[in-house]
């Protein structure tokens, strides 16, 4: 079965034809089975989890079992076209050193981001005083895989402080894309970058 | 893992498996009859290494009449004989399966078989390796395998299967007869093997391991430059004999030589002995790796 999720398949989009791939925190494999799939890319994963390694490899992936932050250094400069980080950036330690080598070692470089900033997250903040929980971002403050909350506006402040060029970016909504005030709007954005 | 509809499924794959040199089940050894003087070889026997046990394999996939194989797969010391597989003859090896194994017998492993080997040659019956017309040294094996048995279970295992559980008794005996089951099992263990092994196969095998080293002369790197093997790499989380972390500088070294290199650490409390007990995630790694590859090759 191939995943049809719209982000994986915007994410496939932006993707050149028989590109080679490494996807960090790739899960159970569906983006990169989509991608090899419908792009032909040459595609290697990293994941810590056993079962989605287990499930990634049934899917005729490779898949070495690492952490994000710290399997990059491993990896020749310009060793793959693209580098993914899919909702997986909020999880590490060290995301500044993670994007900035996922850029060394890929050309380009894909990030998919939470929006924390979200309408709904805002008004919980506001009305109820609450850090928000909501759909997208179900986790309680004390049992949360992620480590890192940002905004759209906080990824874009980023990179432009580090010198990375955003060659693309896209807000999602559910299945919907958002053209107007993604950061109000969008509960996932996702970026292309590169850097000379 | 070998048969109809497991890991090496005999419905797809034909499978080979031959004993080692320096072994006693098949292939020439130690207590092999040498044609010249019709006697056991004993220590006459030339010391052996990994490379000759995967030579001695060449020789028969040769004879045999194959020219690549789908995938050589192998744990512990069969781990070893795969990955001086895949830099020995890189042509005939499509996929290479390396399970909880090292890519060079460190000190703590050469440390556990030196004991092994003193209990062996301290054994009076030894008697410099020539005693295939009298008793074997069966208490030295014996010791040597209770030893090495030691290394290839967990402190969770052994303290899931025997505890401080007493053998037959309902208090220690403060004497120094067998008080605890542990120290019947490993009896019984060493004492089994002494029927089905012989010691100075065990003296030669060990050596081997302990000889095996990849980077004698070049670096991991180096060894594995124009290799195009596939690589599936599994390892155990209780394993401490031969440890997920040892392999790291081996699975860096083929992805800077672009290797395709799938791993995982599989979760399992049974320390080294895991690669042969039946595992669930190991059975469906290496059955998925083995179709992945069949259908590269086929397309």
């Amino acid at each position: 079965m191939i995943n049809t999720r719209v982000d994986y398949t915007l994410i496939a989009q932006m993707i050149t034809p028989h590109a080679r791939v490494l996807d960090l925190g790739c899960g159970t494999g569906d983006l990169l089975q989509l991608l090899k799939t419908t792009r032909h890319t040459q595609g290697v994963g990293v994941e810590i989890d056993e079962d989605a390694i287990g499930a990634c490899i049934e899917k005729g992936l490779t898949v070495v079992h690492g952490d994000i932050d710290t399997e990059l250094v491993d990896y020749s400069t310009h060793r793959f076209d693209y580098v993914i980080l899919h909702e997986s950036i909020q999880e590490v330690l060290h995301p500044k050193k993670v994007i900035l080598e996922s850029l060394r070692v890929g050309k380009k470089v894909i990030v998919g981001i939470p929006n924390f900033c979200h309408l709904t997250g805002r008004s919980q903040v506001f009305f109820l005083g609450n850090v928000p929980v909501t759909d997208e971002l179900p986790h309680q403050w004390y049992d949360t895989p992620n480590l890192r909350f940002l905004s759209l506006n906080d990824f874009r402040a980023f990179c432009q402080r580090e010198g990375i060029t955003i060659e693309q970016q896209a807000a999602l909504s559910g299945d919907r894309r958002i053209w107007l005030f993604p950061n109000l709007f969008a509960h996932v954005g996702i970026f292309v970058l590169s850097k000379k | 893992m070998i048969g109809p509809g497991k890991a090496f499924d005999t419905n797809h794959y034909f499978v080979i498996c031959s004993n080692v040199i320096g072994g006693c089940k098949g292939s020439t050894g130690p207590s092999s009859i040498n044609p010249k003087t019709k006697k056991p070889y004993g220590l006459s026997f030339p010391v052996v290494t990994i490379k000759d046990m995967v030579n001695a394999q060449k020789k028969l996939i040769d004879h045999l009449g194959i020219i690549k194989l789908l995938a050589v797969a192998g744990g512990s010391m069969g781990g070893m004989q795969v990955l001086k597989w895949s830099v020995l003859y890189p042509e005939s090896v499509n996929s290479a399966v390396v399970i909880a194994t090292n890519t060079g017998h460190n000190a703590q492993q050469i440390a556990f078989h030196e004991v092994g080997r003193q209990a062996i040659m301290s054994d009076p019956l030894w008697n410099n390796g020539d005693y295939y017309d009298q008793t074997a040294p069966t208490t030295g094996m014996a010791l040597a395998r209770m030893i090495g048995h030691i290394t290839y279970m967990s402190s969770e295992s052994m303290e899931q299967k025997f505890g401080r559980q007493l053998i037959d008794k309902e208090h220690v005996g403060f004497d120094f007869s067998q008080d605890f089951q542990v120290e019947s099992y490993l009896r019984s263990r060493g004492d089994s093997f002494v029927q089905r092994f012989d010691a100075n196969s065990y003296l030669y095998i060990s050596k081997a391991l302990d000889y095996f080293n990849l980077t004698d002369e070049q670096s991991l790197v180096e060894v594995f430059e124009g290799v195009t093997t596939s690589f599936l790499i599994l390892t155990f989380s209780s394993d401490w004999l031969y440890p997920t972390h040892q392999l790291k500088d081996l699975i860096k070294a083929l992805k800077i030589n672009d290797i395709e290199v799938s791993s995982c650490e599989i979760r399992s409390s049974f320390g080294h002995d895991s690669f042969l007990i039946d595992n669930d995630m190991q059975t469906k790694l290496i059955r998925s790796f083995l179709k992945k590859i069949t259908e590269e090759r086929s397309a």
